[in-house]
């Protein structure tokens, strides 16, 4: 990596430097690099020879490290990093869209064994794109802890000397130093050499005068955003890996009315990290006030698109007023260090069932998931409770019922205009109670017998019903209810303390990203020859990596600095050498 | 005016757009035919003059010292000054391609203009509306880069492939006006989308040049032969910096994007990253424009082969922007197809 640290020792220039700009001072000076950069000077490689030298433990170690923090490696890790990512976007992936996977299961029943051993549909954590990133983190810390170590050195040290021979230099010009009419005395070196310092010092430039010139560099900061981007890139993924531990996320439904707590048992499901234990769990309420939709009423080829959901809720937290707030897309909910988040909306059904024995067995408000855009609902209604027999429900909810020309009913609007409820119902023993875990938005037909249900075997037809309605089970069975339609909210609820750690890295990554590409690292030089025409001075530049506008800049001095060593009188000229 | 008004208004301002692209890039076309031409008896007067300056550089060697310095100079320093940049006077086609192009974006931006009067919104939220903000960005970028440096060489790529999205965004994209649904509702949408058309624009340009030196490093390296359209046109380490420049803009651009990407997710849908279809590729991109960067930087890797690396990236730019915005299941199904 360093030319100096390298250990087959410094390899000497076989000619003596012209120019002189890669001498001792210009190595401490310039960014340290790869090898391999295209800035750094190309190495004879000596393990090329025929006697090549047999490489220790150490050796190798060596050699493999250089491999792995060279230019090369990390642009093919960067290039595998690239390739690697394709699949996770090809199939989907249990993270995303756990349905998906589900779905890809069903579509694909050959394939999905193959690309689930891949772990392709958890692509971003299988074992070999971890590698290739792994990998590539690895080369950029070897990369980037010698360059800061070097870096801060540069920052410290002068300018290197001025090379014998500006003439090959970019934007090489040489003028007659201008004298004065009515004065014979021309200027002399050290004030053109003081003169063009002040201007280059002005202008940002770190200068050192060697003999009769000024040796002059800018642009440290470019080497500095270069190596902040890319500790910022570190402090990422880091942030991230580490960060993800420390929070949770949760999800809740919850219908108008009703009242979230945060403790665990009100979570449907929960996530915590690694270092998240459940006690850390803040405690706030949330009660859910009111759910309203807006509708697209005027474009005829958008109406029924929603335009606006806000959730009106009343928070509390323990020593706090309760608060009247809203919760809507883009606009989350920060209460007691979580964010609370409206990801999604339904249809409940208030229903009462009386049983066979004339009690009450149930009497909730049921979230129906939704199926389509028009909000047609799918839910299942478990009574557990009801005697003499368990029933069971599968309803289909219509906000805007509309009946089809086969008798079917859909719905032709999301809004709840004209909302239906069909059920059919099952009665028989539901299986809750033989511990084996079961979806609330399911039910299991098997075993069950079908008593107003489509099929042939069933008492009736399934049961329809509008709110208000009170409908009889067949066989004296019980009754169902439709009480009231409702909407229901899904909450996310997330808390991730470190996410503002991320942002900050993401901030610097940007900085370090417009210094390090846009600042212009670069040399100048003004120098005052003797020849035999009288005093000339020379300006020259020397770019260190891009640098578009160095032409210009050197005309610029040249020009400024000419200027202010033409003064108009005798005083100025005072003036100027003071 | 309502809405629908406005609606027909920017059609008409689009296929009228499109009707100036054509002429431009005709001319461009019609420029780039000259510019062969120009080519070829340039070459052949080249190989007369050879003969007569063989007889002037014997008589200069014989100069004195001071002026062979000054030669030396000159010679060293053609990298910078290319000749096809400042030798060639415009020709007329390209003089009409550019005042064509000028008063295409103008009616194309007020398309654009049309487009979010009749919304009531940023005119970006579509394909169809991304497609036609988005080549509006193209010439305006183009047009302003042009300011800077000549790239009217590019005018015929540049209207060929604005046409190409233009057209497919009219014809096939276009949706009418829809409200925006809660999730879109953010001021993100304003910045998030926008810097990612522009750095689109840019990352589009980069290409083209990258295309060109190519083109031009495989005619140096087989000295000069094949189109000799190229000879009007800068050498292959000229395009390869001018290349390396803009994709240097769309890059920071394209992070930009990402960053505010992920702090618009983390409101809309509670997490900043979390490996939407949209998120990995533009994810990708990002990496393989990082490579590119690396690749310019890399010995044995400058020329074509980070060229290469760049027309991979606008390909994946290009491909983000069609097949996983149509065909991909995603969050950000926004397509409105």
């Amino acid at each position: 990596m360093a030319r100096s640290s390298d250990s087959n020792g410094p390899v000497e220039p076989a000619e003596p430097q012209v120019d002189g700009t890669s001498d001792r001072t210009d190595e401490r000076a310039d960014p340290l690099r790869p090898s391999d950069h295209i800035d750094s000077v190309e190495q004879v490689d000596s393990d090329s020879g025929i006697t090549q030298p047999k490489l220790g433990f150490v050796g190798y170690l060596r050699f493999f490290w250089r491999q792995l923090t060279s230019m090369r490696t990390a642009l093919l890790l960067l290039m595998l990093l690239a390739l690697a990512a394709v699949p996770g976007s090809l199939v989907p992936q249990t993270s995303s869209d756990p349905n998906g996977v589900v779905q890809y299961k069903t579509d694909h029943p050959q394939l999905y064994p193959i690309l689930d051993k891949l772990g392709l549909f958890s692509t971003f954590t299988t074992p070999w794109f971890s590698a290739v990133y792994l990998l590539l983190f690895i080369s950029l810390v070897g990369c980037i802890i010698p360059r800061v170590k070097h870096h801060l050195e540069a920052l410290r040290s002068a300018p290197p000397k001025t090379p014998a021979r500006l003439s090959r230099l970019a934007g090489f010009q040489t003028h007659q130093a201008p004298t004065v009419t009515g004065d014979t005395a021309p200027v002399s070196a050290e004030i053109a050499v003081a003169t063009a310092r002040q201007h280059l010092r002005r202008a940002g430039y770190r200068t050192r005068v060697y003999g009769d010139s000024v040796s002059a560099e800018r642009g440290y900061l470019r080497e500095t955003g270069n190596l902040v981007f890319h500790t910022a890139l570190l402090g990422v993924l880091v942030t991230v890996g580490i960060g993800g531990g420390f929070g949770y996320t949760g999800q809740r439904v919850v219908v108008e009315g009703q009242t979230f707590s945060n403790v665990l048992g009100s979570y449907d499901s929960f996530n915590p990290g690694r270092f998240f234990s459940d006690s850390q769990l803040k405690p706030f309420n949330i009660a859910i006030d009111k759910f309203t939709v807006k509708y697209e009423d005027k474009i005829i080829d958008a109406i029924g698109t929603p335009t606006d959901y806000t959730t009106y809720v009343t928070t509390s937290q323990p020593g706090q007023a309760s608060k009247k707030t809203t919760i809507k897309v883009n606009d989350p909910l920060s209460i007691g260090g979580s964010n609370v988040y409206l990801l999604g909306n339904g249809y409940a059904v208030d229903v009462t069932v009386r049983d066979g024995e004339g009690n009450i067995a149930l009497k909730d408000t049921i979230p129906f998931l939704p199926q389509d855009s028009n909000l047609t609902s799918l839910g299942v209604i478990k009574v557990p409770d009801a005697k003499p027999t368990q029933l069971g429900m599968i309803g289909f909810f219509y906000p805007s019922a509309t009946k089809l020309s086969s008798g079917a009913l859909a719905s032709n609007y999301p809004d709840d205009i004209n909302p239906k409820l069909t059920l059919s119902v099952y009665a028989g023993d539901l299986g809750l109670d033989d511990g084996v875990p079961r979806s609330v938005y399911e039910l299991d037909t098997v075993g069950l017998k079908p008593i107003a249900a489509t099929g042939s075997n069933a008492v009736e037809k399934p049961l329809t019903l509008e709110p208000g309605q009170t409908v009889k089970l067949p066989n004296g069975l019980g009754s169902v209810q439709f009480n009231d339609v409702k909407r229901f909210v899904s909450l996310d609820i997330h808390h991730d303390p470190t996410q503002i750690y991320v942002l900050v890295f993401a901030i610097l990554i940007v900085l370090g990203l417009l210094t390090g590409l846009f600042v212009p690292r670069r040399r100048v030089w003004v120098k005052a020859v003797q020849g035999d025409d009288g005093l000339r001075i020379e300006y020259a530049g020397l770019a260190r990596g891009e640098d578009p506008t160095l032409e210009r800049a050197v005309d610029d001095l040249a020009k400024k600095h000419l200027a202010a060593l033409t003064p108009k009188t005798a005083s100025d000229r005072r003036k100027v050498s003071s | 005016m309502t809405s629908a008004e406005f609606s027909t208004l920017c059609l008409y301002a689009a296929y009228s757009a499109i009707a100036i692209y054509v002429i431009a890039f005709i001319a461009f076309a019609l420029d780039l035919a000259k510019r062969s031409g120009d080519a070829q008896i340039a070459a052949t007067a080249a190989l007369k003059a050879q003969s007569r300056q063989s007889a002037l550089a014997g008589a200069s060697a014989s100069a004195g010292s001071t002026g062979s310095a000054g030669g030396t100079l000159l010679l060293e320093r053609t990298d910078v000054t290319e000749p096809g940049e400042t030798a060639r006077r415009s020709s007329k086609f390209e003089r009409i391609g550019i005042s064509m192009m000028v008063l295409g974006l103008a009616v194309h931006i007020a398309s654009v203009v049309f487009r979010g009067l009749a919304a009531g919104r940023v005119p970006w939220a579509n394909m169809f509306e991304f497609g036609l903000t988005g080549t509006a960005l193209i010439v305006g970028v183009f047009l302003l880069v042009n300011l800077v440096v000549d790239l009217r060489y590019l005018g015929a790529y540049v209207m060929g492939l604005n046409l190409i999205l233009l057209g497919v965004a009219v014809v096939n994209f276009y949706v009418t006006v829809s409200p925006l649904v809660p999730a879109l509702q953010s001021y993100w949408l304003v910045i998030h989308v926008f810097v990612a058309c522009l750095g689109t624009a840019f990352f589009a340009i980069a290409g083209g040049l990258s295309a060109a030196q190519i083109i031009q490093e495989r005619r140096e390296a087989s000295k000069n032969a094949g189109i000799k359209l190229f000879d009007t046109l800068p050498g292959a380490e000229r395009l390869e910096d001018l290349a390396y420049r803009i994709a240097l803009v769309g890059f920071v651009l394209w992070t930009f994007t990402l960053i505010a990407g992920a702090v618009w997710a983390e409101k809309a849908w509670g997490r900043y990253w979390g490996w939407d279809t949209k998120e990995v590729w533009t994810f990708i991109i990002w990496v393989i424009y990082a490579g590119y960067i690396h690749a310019r930087a890399t010995r044995g890797w400058r020329g074509a082969r980070s060229s290469w690396l760049s027309l991979v990236g606008f390909a994946a730019v290009m491909f983000n922007f069609s097949i996983v915005n149509l065909f991909f299941k995603g969050l950000h199904a926004y397509s409105g197809l």
